[in-house]
């Protein structure tokens, strides 16, 4: 549907722009949290529904929360404002609004279905769609793929025959795993209560 | 009208651009980091829309799962470094970090 694409990459982009442009931190924030809401709905749209229920989870529900109590915890005294400076800000949207040209005439310069095939004619895989896999997943189901995919299973691709069978994502899961642990043993140890010291 | 490729690519582009723009500007710590993860989520809307539109298929999406594990992990330890940077300074300005100037 083409007018929820639109909402939702509107809200996006705008949201997205908000905080770069709002001078206050709580703003910013709120800004993010609709910038970020809405880029799950894109995901939703792109048949991705774990991926966008997980962004509102973890990101929405987790992430931006975090940075709420951060700013509550690193609050600044009510009358003062952190801003920079409008030659500063001149020069970085400037500097901005010119990368985001060269990507935008980079993207629509590339011809994506020759590039798909070229691909496909390099790598020697099978077309995605034409693979007779256990699920498709192009109604967004794709819950059993992708906990197949982590456990180091992949029978999105490898029903067909007994050729090409793909290792999955276990290793990366397993590091991810043990990564997580060490940031949170580090994260704890790095903002255990201490001692104020007062500025020299 | 379905959206095509390069309007998911798109939205990632302005993401990522103000991302950027968002960490070069802010001189609030904590704004620093809003930047960051609007970086993240703008590869993230890149790889999902290369897993509709393309051959990748699956692995746009379990590499954006992991995106978005390893941008909360990330998250934590730098709101971690910026306490500790307010405790030390009393002010989230990262312009005060300037002891190691030449």
């Amino acid at each position: 549907m083409n007018s929820m694409f639109t909402i939702f990459a509107l809200a996006a982009c705008l949201g997205a722009v908000a905080v770069v442009v709002s001078q206050s931190i709580a703003r910013m924030a709120f800004w993010l949290i609709v910038s970020l809401g809405s880029v799950a709905g894109l995901f939703f749209l792109a048949d991705a529904d774990f991926v966008g229920a997980t962004q509102l989870l973890i990101y929405v529900g987790g992430t931006l929360v975090l940075l709420v109590f951060g700013i509550m915890l690193t609050a600044s005294g009510p009358y003062m404002k952190i801003e920079t400076s409008p030659a500063e800000t001149m020069v970085a949207g400037l500097i901005g609004l010119l990368f985001l040209f060269m990507v935008f005439s980079t993207i629509s310069g590339v011809d994506w279905e020759v590039s798909k095939q070229q691909i496909l004619a390099a790598t020697g895989r099978p077309d995605p769609d034409q693979v007779v896999g256990f699920n498709d997943n192009s109604e967004g189901n794709t819950l059993r793929p992708l906990g197949f995919a982590v456990l180091g299973l992949r029978p999105d691709r490898d029903l067909a025959s007994g050729q090409n069978t793909s290792p999955g994502y276990l290793l990366p899961f397993e590091i991810a795993s043990v990564h997580l642990l060490v940031v949170l043993i580090g994260a704890a140890y790095l903002a255990r209560a201490k001692r104020r010291r007062d500025v020299a | 009208m379905q959206p095509s490729l390069e309007n998911y690519l798109l939205v990632g582009a302005v993401l990522f651009v103000c991302g950027v723009v968002c960490m070069a500007t802010k001189r609030n710590g904590i704004g620093v980091l809003m930047g960051v993860e609007l970086v993240l989520n703008g590869a993230n809307v890149n790889f999902v829309a290369f897993s509709k539109y393309s051959a990748l298929g699956l692995d746009g999406q379990v590499f954006s799962l992991f995106v978005i594990v390893l941008a909360a992990a990330e998250a934590a330890v730098a709101l971690a470094i910026a306490l500790n940077f307010y405790n030390n300074h009393l002010t989230i300005d990262v312009d005060r970090g300037n002891k190691l100037k030449g």
